[in-house]
């Protein structure tokens, strides 16, 4: 920011409510973090206090590594939500480039149709959906959960991406057509990296929904080689004792990998190599 | 031989015709500047040339060839953008190779061609450098550059200058002009600057409306325009219009007169008017004046002249040097020699 237009009082006053905001928003997983390393006894006697040497106690990661096939739910939710995201993304993008790009017949029609299922929530379809995963013999797999997921996340994607690309350039395109790229090219060279912005936009906001399911593995993959991570945690809530213990180190352990990706999203919603290339 | 022959070229956007019947031919080596109102078609007919827009009936000729369905990058043209439109994440060299790249050329045919353009661009210090970190002069040379490397037939150049601020825009021209000389390539140049438009072109063709209006060197239009459009567009100031019965009858509706064209007098000369305002611009005074019947005529004097608003003048001309129009616009009689 520009020093001329700093005025000391407000910088404090903007900086005062995001500090506020962010210890708000950040005090469940923290307390999380905290009871994750305590003794049961010191979770439910001072639930606020650090863990000491007294009430230190790495019981709750023992229990989730020893029960249960941890790792692998870890894997199962891993490979759902990148490959869904993946496939978001390039499905996306690609719909979104020939809506802003082409002109054809019902070109707006395909466009309202295929923003449609924002207004639509998939989960109305479930049995529907769990249907046809039978009689694919598709149940139990991991394919059946990226498929929900890729067509949950593809009607927001299209809708924000095919915006952004119609802001691309028209001369960019057609230099690069000039310039002997085909059309796959343009796509993937030109048009791409100037809607990086949009396009971890659209990721990040996928990307939790997936990770935090629990309806669709429940419905569709409960079966114990392809459960997630959300599905493999419910074992330590049973109806009449829960493990608070494993329950909090399995959700700790649960917050990593989704920071991991955000950081990698992020870093791409800031970078702006785009300027001055268009005036 | 002819670089580009246009015959009879229409193009739609569904039901709105930007384009109407357009011919034209240019000639190899030449320099052909389309002008004309904005809104008139000069982009789309450009990039019906190149290839980006299907022409909706008609044929394109390039190189005595019909090119209505080659690929544009199979044209043997290339083109400059108003926006520059260099590739964001390449470097100038990277900008300025890639469609010889992408032509297959062997890499060392590739390194020489553009170390000859970036040498008559003065580019060579930016050559590592991303469109990002060049100045907008800098940027709209490499866009030259990238057109420049691929030695085509046929330049085409969307006001390329109209970016870029007075001083530079002037050398550009220069830069522009030069260029077409030392490659003698045939090039079209499309702008709103009608300096730009007679300074750089053999040939300009003046549209209006998607058609075009008329056809031929700067100084034949000018001192030969066919209709009002044409003599209201060259010049500047432009062309006086009064209605033609005030300076004496004939059959004409329209009398056009450029403001060069018009003396004030002392006593006598065909009409009275009042002086409304006076622009000074040091080598030139503009003197706006009103007629008795209520028009506004511009006067262009050479030098400085010490002219008060408000004060009442007589103004004469030559007849040699007026145009009459008819009720549609069209010239009648041709009364300048050239
Ligand atoms: N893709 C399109 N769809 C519909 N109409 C279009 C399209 N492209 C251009 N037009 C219309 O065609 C007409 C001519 O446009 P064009 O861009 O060729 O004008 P121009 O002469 O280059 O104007 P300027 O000097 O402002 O650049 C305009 O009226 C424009 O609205
Ligand atoms: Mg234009």
């Amino acid at each position: 920011m520009n020093k001329a237009r700093r005025n000391p009082a407000n910088v404090f006053a903007a900086h005062g409510i995001l500090i506020l905001y962010t210890i708000i928003a950040l005090f469940p997983v923290f307390v999380i973090l905290i009871n994750s390393f305590k003794t049961r006894k010191a979770i439910f006697r001072e639930p606020l206090s650090l863990p000491d040497a007294d009430s230190f106690s790495l019981i709750g990661y023992q229990t989730v590594f020893k029960q249960g096939d941890f790792f692998l739910y870890f894997q199962n939710s891993m490979i759902v939500t990148v490959v869904s995201l993946f496939l978001v993304l390039l499905f996306g993008a690609m719909a979104a480039f020939a809506l802003a790009e082409y002109r054809f017949k019902g070109n707006t029609l395909m466009g309202l149709y295929l923003a449609l299922g924002i207004m639509i929530p998939i989960r109305i379809g479930t049995v529907a959906i769990l249907e046809l995963m039978v009689s694919t013999g598709l149940v139990n797999t991991l394919m059946a959960l990226i498929l929900v997921y890729t067509a949950q996340g593809l009607p927001l994607a299209v809708f924000i991406l095919s915006e952004f690309m119609k802001q691309v350039s028209d001369d960019l395109k057609n230099a690069g057509r000039i310039d002997g790229l085909n059309e796959y090219t343009i796509f993937f060279r030109l048009v791409l990296p100037l809607v990086r912005p949009a396009m971890a936009t659209v990721a990040v906001f996928n990307m939790i929904p997936i990770w935090n399911d629990l309806w669709f593995p429940l419905i569709l993959a409960p079966a114990e080689g392809t459960k997630t991570l959300t599905l493999g945690s419910q074992v330590f809530i049973g109806q009449f004792v829960t493990d608070w213990n494993a329950v909090l180190s399995a959700l700790s352990m649960a917050i990593l990998p989704v920071m991991i990706l955000y950081i990698i999203f992020s870093r791409q919603l800031i970078r702006g190599i785009t300027s001055g290339a268009v005036k | 031989m002819t670089a580009l022959t246009l015959k009879n070229v229409c193009k739609s956007f569904g039901k709105v015709e930007v384009l109407k019947n357009i011919d034209l031919t240019v000639d190899e080596g030449e320099f052909v500047v389309f002008v004309g109102p904005s809104g008139c078609g000069k982009s789309t007919l450009l990039r019906v040339i190149a290839g980006l827009e299907d022409a909706t009936s008609g044929t394109v000729d390039i190189g005595g060839t019909v090119v209505n369905n080659v690929p544009p990058a199979k044209r043997g043209i290339a083109m400059v953008f108003q926006s520059y439109a260099l590739y964001p994440h390449l470097t100038v060299r990277g900008n300025m190779s890639l469609g010889l790249k992408q032509e297959k050329q062997p890499k060392a045919e590739v390194e020489k061609r553009v170390a000859e353009a970036s040498r008559m661009l003065s580019l060579d210090e930016y050559l590592e450098r991303r469109p990002s970190e060049l100045s907008g002069g800098q940027r709209q040379r490499v866009a030259i550059g990238r057109a420049i490397v691929r030695e085509p037939e046929l330049f085409l150049f969307d006001e390329p200058l109209s970016n870029l601020d007075a001083a530079l825009r002037m050398n550009t021209r220069i830069e522009i002009s030069n260029l077409h000389k030392t490659l003698s390539a045939s090039m079209i140049y499309v702008t709103h600057d009608q300096t730009e438009a007679m300074t750089l072109a053999d040939k300009i063709v003046v549209l209006r409306d998607g058609r075009v209006e008329q056809v031929g060197s700067p100084m034949e239009l000018y001192n030969n325009p066919a209709n009002q459009f044409v003599a209201s567009f060259l010049g500047s100031p432009s062309m006086n219009f009064i209605s033609a019965d005030t300076v004496g009858g004939s059959s004409a509706d329209t009398f056009g007169i450029r403001p060069e064209h018009i003396q004030l007098v002392e006593a006598g000369g065909r009409l009275d008017a009042k002086v409304v305002h006076v622009e000074r611009l040091g080598g030139d005074t503009n003197v706006i004046v009103r007629t008795e019947a209520g028009q506004d005529l511009t006067i262009r004097l050479f030098g400085q002249h010490a002219v008060a608003v408000d004060t009442t003048v007589h103004l004469d001309f030559d007849d040699m040097h007026s145009f009459l129009f008819n009720a549609e616009g069209q010239r009648i009689g041709s009364a300048m020699a050239a």
